[in-house]
């Protein structure tokens, strides 16, 4: 909503500042978001009468005007608008001046010019050239009483308040509902419009009729009848009034029902009286396919459940939401039939939606205005009719009013106000409050009879009054205090709390943490996820996606991590380690999906060396798996890892992560023909754990494992083994013997030494025993069963 | 015969001119095995001592044992010199160039929304709140109407919601919840007063992005109902917020704000942290930045969950993650965040 100040001082009297009355509304919950001063860059620009009008004499097109600012020179301006003319009052731009360049839009100084062989002195300005409005047909013609010579800023200059209304409050939809916020908050008193008329025609009644035969969406019909209308321009200082509050000037009629809109926040619409079919109106719901072709030409069709406004022989207007074109106001009307009614609000709001009609006016009535405002509106619509367009009013008003909302009255308690708010003002304080702002307040003992005026729809309960209380005191008087009372119990969340450790090992283990949007599509879904799942529990899909390709809800983070790597590797080319710990969502059978917790990284590049440069040795399924393995040790999880496939990873190159025999996750390389499809050249591992399964096997805390204080005997075994033979078995193996500490590989070969299908383990073993230090001979029988063990277990032989 | 004196004599010459060449340790390790081991001549004059006359054995024996101790002090000395002379060496030739940069280590970080949303959790549960999380696919009831947001009511235009599609529709229907307040009905739903939760987490507008809008914004709900809960307790409980997030010397301001679950409704703003309320960039001059939604939980919210509203009263507030995280970190546009740029994230 925008307020210009100027508009705003006819109803109350601003004495402080304009920054504080922001200051103070922005407080009270009527947002300004902008203050925005028109003229302060109109230096050199001043109000200038026209003297003389000549053509030029090498340009049909153009005219030389003689202007007068009130000094002893005059000048002559070159000037290319039709609408100039001997007599008026304009805006007169002085050499010199920076105007805004009709052409770029830009700002440009005023240089003395030569137009066509004759130099022209200063410029007569349009509104584009001030920036007023993007009107630059013309140019802009001031009121005739303003003072000749006068800086024009003094003259148009106006600030506009910007104001970010809430929908709860319709009543703020208006410069007057603006004025009594400010009247309130600064101690002074409203000034209403005037609303007195006088009517010189015969009465409405017997000349034209309302029915309402839908009355539970509209509550209020009135009708009012101004003869003898002579279009033209409204009045200067109306068209000010509207272009400071973002509004296009058309003519007279237009003008003065959207000033008294914005003035009131009540919209009206003016219908022909001749072209309204004996003078009848009846508002009801449409008739399924019916249609009207409405004042922006187009045809439109309407369903039973949307009002129109209609005549006997069919639609006239949508109701509250814009007029027919058949019985609009023109340039050749005599006669108005004014319109000024209140509608259901949901039926506006959906009515504009279905036909993308949303407009100052719908908007109005689908923030719920108050009935008692029509017959003001119309009083002041006809006032202005009669004064500004030469009308004639009729006498009296067709005033259907089958709905009437009682006054709504509340009984505050006393003792509410500080249970609410924290504070207890004094009762003088709390009556002077509500009555500023236009509520009746009786005191009893324990409570206040509050008495709501029409126009605050939005206070309803106590608290709405206990609101309004807070808002004139002022929020400052509410002391910051301590929480107290009752602490209760703690909630545990076990999955958000692994979750969050999960992101914390991770992150200590050198990966950097994502976050993607849970919005993707079918087609890259579809890279990750096996086709056959996709379909059978398809994805959800977005009704109203914002993007293409965010259609959507994932299934799998794998799409978003392997996106993310993608366009970081265009950047970066040295080793990246990423991971995201998120939901996937997964149609259920009930309403709501399951989302579940994952935590998925990708890694690819190469080493790096001791400056930071990556060197030849790339990253691998090992590197992937360090950080699995950071994981789970630092979660006290014991995990296997047992080979598997997966879709879109590598097969022999991916493995399933076991916890006491049940899987909660994948590690593997990244298919080169996924990564491709995500733009991605190099090898790229990949790992997911699914919180939820993990979960169960996540002990508290770790539990300390007592080790031996004697001498450990560490020994080097090398075996050969078969190549698929899991080093993990093998090692499994070993340290079942009951001497055998732990057991590690420190290399891996295959090749010429060894046959053809087998590998050679080199392992590392260390025997200790809890009680004793061991003997020589311990170590060499240990070793022996275990020799034996692994050649019938593993098939291994001793690599001598 | 030489006489045993003269054998020491002539041992501790060839000790001393030996141990003035030993340049380094092993030379030292290999002098002394020379001069002190097993089989030097040393130790065969002292094996040898029983083999001599007693009267000569007494002074034989003394002068053995004086040069084998004044030998092993010279073997200490010399080895702390050899030890002070490496570590001078290291001092002057070994000399490092300490600005070279370090060895890489791994490089790991938390996104910078997941901090600042621990540091907004830490500060609540350090007030008795607990943390709980709700689902993101929401049905209406939970997101719009039960939170006093009817169908059809104009204050939906303030959060465009993505709308999932439904085979069954038979319910309500289901979309993203485009906050997190939700969850303060589901909570309420299943437990009485008091309460003190925060719930965190993702939620979704359908609105085109700009350096100031994101379509997915990361929100902290907070929800305290108890008997005697007014808006002071609310100004302190998001005080002590702002003082942990801005600065233990921030101010903070409520001003008149509307949503349709609470009445009062405020807006917290805290004085800039950054010019400390002169007006700057980051304030747009007012010296204020709003930063969070808050008020008094609706009565009628508080009937229908079967609390009696004459006697609990709540507060409920809700914090835009990005829009702290923006303003601590200095960010000027709030794509950044889920752009994943690692040059970005790893500024945090």
């Amino acid at each position: 909503m925008r307020v210009p100040i100027k508009w705003l001082s006819e109803y109350v009297t601003v004495t402080l500042p304009v920054k504080e009355v922001a200051q103070r509304l922005t407080m009270a919950g009527l947002e300004v978001t902008g203050i925005e001063r028109t003229g302060d860059d109109w230096e050199d620009v001043v109000v200038g009468h026209v003297v003389d009008v000549q053509k030029h004499p090498d340009a049909d097109r153009l005219t030389l005007v003689t202007v007068d600012i009130g000094g002893v020179d005059s000048f002559e301006v070159v000037c290319g608008a039709p609408n100039v003319a001997k007599g008026q009052n304009i805006a007169y731009a002085k050499l010199g001046a920076r105007l805004i360049d009709a052409r770029t839009g830009e700002k440009k100084k005023l240089k003395k010019a030569k137009i066509r062989g004759v130099v022209s002195r200063g410029m007569v300005c349009s509104e584009r050239e001030l920036g007023l409005s993007d009107e630059h047909e013309g140019i802009l013609v001031l009121d005739a009483s303003s003072e000749i010579g006068k800086p024009l800023a003094e003259v148009l200059g106006d600030t506009v308040l910007d104001i970010d209304m809430k929908p709860n409050r319709a009543d703020g939809l208006s410069v007057v509902g603006v004025a009594r916020d400010v009247a309130a908050l600064t101690g002074e008193t409203l000034r209403e419009p005037d609303f007195e008329l006088e009517a010189a025609g015969e009465s409405v009644v017997g000349r034209a009729r309302v029915d309402i035969n839908d009355t539970d969406l509209c509550s209020r019909f009135t009708l009012a009848i101004i003869e003898d209308i002579k279009t033209g321009p409204s009045p200067a200082w109306m068209q000010e009034a509207l272009l400071g509050a973002g509004m296009r000037p058309i003519s007279n009629v237009v003008d003065i029902t959207n000033y008294v809109m914005l003035e009131l926040g009540q919209p009206i619409h003016a219908f022909d009286y001749d072209k309204v079919a004996e003078h009848h109106i009846i508002v009801r719901r449409a008739k399924d396919g019916e249609t009207l072709k409405t004042l922006d030409g187009k045809e439109r069709s309407f369903t039973s459940e949307q009002l129109l406004i209609t005549d006997p022989i069919g639609p006239i207007a949508v109701a509250g939401v814009m007029g027919g074109l058949a019985t609009e106001v023109t340039d050749e009307t005599k006669t108005i039939l004014l319109e000024v009614a209140n509608f259901n609000p949901v039926n506006i709001r959906r009515t504009a939606m279905a036909l993308k009609l949303q407009s100052e006016a719908s908007r109005r009535f689908a923030w719920g205005i108050a009935p008692e405002l029509a017959p003001m509106a119309s009083r002041r619509v006809t006032k202005f009719l009669v004064e500004l367009a030469g009308g004639k009013a009729s006498e009296g008003l067709l005033d259907a009013y089958p709905v009437m909302s009682p006054p709504v009255h509340v009984s505050l308690a006393r003792k509410r106000i500080p249970q609410v708010l924290g504070i207890d003002p004094s009762e003088e304080e709390i009556v002077k409050a509500l009555e500023a702002l236009g509520f009746s307040v009786e005191s009893k003992i324990d409570r206040f009879e509050v008495g709501v005026p029409y126009w605050r729809r939005d206070v309803l309960g106590p608290d709405d009054v206990v609101e309004e209380v807070a808002r004139m005191v002022g929020y400052e008087r509410i002391p910051a205090a301590p929480l107290a009372g009752r602490v209760p119990n703690g909630v545990p969340q076990p999955t958000r709390e692994l979750r969050e450790r999960a992101r914390d090992i991770l992150v200590g283990a050198g990966m950097q943490e994502v976050i993607t949007y849970p919005l993707t599509s079918l087609e890259v879904l579809g890279r990750v996820v096996d086709p056959d799942v996709l379909e059978k529990a398809p994805p959800l899909a977005v009704v109203n996606p914002l993007n293409v390709g965010q259609e959507r809800m994932r299934t799998s983070l794998r799409g978003s991590l392997l996106d993310t790597l993608a366009r970081n590797l265009r950047v970066t080319k040295a080793q990246v380690a990423i991971f995201e710990a998120a939901r996937v969502y997964t149609p259920t059978s009930s309403a709501l999906p399951n989302e579940e917790e994952q935590v998925v990284g990708v890694v690819t590049g190469s080493r790096l060396d001791r400056f930071g440069s990556s060197t030849e040795e790339k990253i691998d399924f090992y590197d992937a798996k360090a950080y699995v393995a950071r994981l789970f040790d630092r979660l006290s999880v014991a995990a296997s890892f047992v080979a598997c496939e997966d879709y879109g990873l590598l097969s022999g190159r991916t493995a399933r992560i076991d916890v006491s025999g049940k899987a909660v996750g994948v590690i593997g390389q990244v298919h080169p023909r996924t990564a491709k499809e995500f733009g991605l050249e190099k090898d790229v591992y990949l790992f997911e754990v699914r919180i939820a399964d993990l979960l169960d096997h996540v002990p508290p805390v770790a539990t300390m494992r007592a080790f031996s204080r004697y001498p450990a005997v560490v020994e080097d075994l090398a075996v050969v083994v078969d190549r698929i033979e899991p080093a993990a078995s093998v090692l499994a193996e070993i340290e079942a013997h009951p001497l055998v500490a732990s057991a590690h590989v420190f290399d891996e070969y295959v090749g010429a030494q060894v046959p053809e299908g087998r590998k050679s383990l080199a392992i590392s073993v260390s025997f200790q025993a809890p009680d004793r230090t061991l003997t020589d001979k311990d170590v060499a029988k240990a070793r022996e069963k275990i020799v034996a063990r692994l050649r019938s277990r593993c098939a291994a032989e001793l690599r001598s | 015969m030489m006489s045993v004196l003269t054998t020491i004599e002539k041992i501790r010459a060839t000790a001393r001119d030996g141990l003035v060449e030993v340049r380094s340790e092993a030379e030292l390790e290999t002098w002394r095995v020379a001069v002190m081991g097993r089989k030097s001549p040393l130790m065969s004059v002292l094996r040898s001592l029983g083999e001599i006359g007693a009267e000569e054995r007494k002074e034989a024996g003394r002068a053995a044992n004086l040069l084998k101790t004044e030998l092993e002090r010279a073997l200490d000395d010399k080895r702390e010199a050899l030890g002070r002379a490496r570590i001078e060496e290291t001092e002057t030739a070994g000399r490092i160039d300490v600005t070279l940069p370090p060895r890489p280590l791994p490089e790991g970080r938390l996104h910078p929304v997941t901090q600042t949303q621990r540091d907004i959790v830490d500060a609540f549960v350090a007030q008795g709140f607990s943390v709980i999380e709700g689902p993101e696919v929401e049905l209406d009831y939970y997101n719009f109407e039960a939170l006093r947001i009817p169908a059809d009511h104009p204050a939906r235009e303030l959060m465009d919601t993505f709308y999932i599609d439904r085979s069954d529709d038979t319910d309500s229907k289901l979309l993203l919840r485009t906050h997190t307040s939700p969850n303060q009905i589901r909570f309420m739903e299943k437990n009485d007063p008091p309460i003190r939760i925060i719930c965190p987490g993702r939620t979704y507008r359908n609105e085109a992005t700009d350096p100031s809008h994101e379509w997915m914004i990361t929100q902290t709900e907070v929800l305290a109902v108890d008997e005697g809960l007014t808006l002071a307790h609310l100004k302190g409980t998001l005080f002590e917020l702002a003082k942990r997030l801005f600065g233990r010397d921030r101010k903070v301001r409520f001003r008149c704000d509307f949503f349709r679950f609470v009445e009062p409704g405020v807006d917290m703003s805290i004085d800039c942290f950054l010019c400390g309320g002169q007006g700057c960039r980051t304030c747009k001059k007012e010296g204020w930045i709003e930063i969070l939604g808050a008020g008094m939980v609706h009565p009628e919210i508080l009937e229908k969950m079967g609390y009696d509203p004459d006697i609990y009263t709540g507060f409920a507030a809700g914090l835009g993650v990005e829009r702290i995280a923006m303003l601590r970190y200095g960010v000027d546009d709030i794509r950044h965040f889920y752009e994943n740029d690692l040059r970005f994230l790893r500024q945090f």
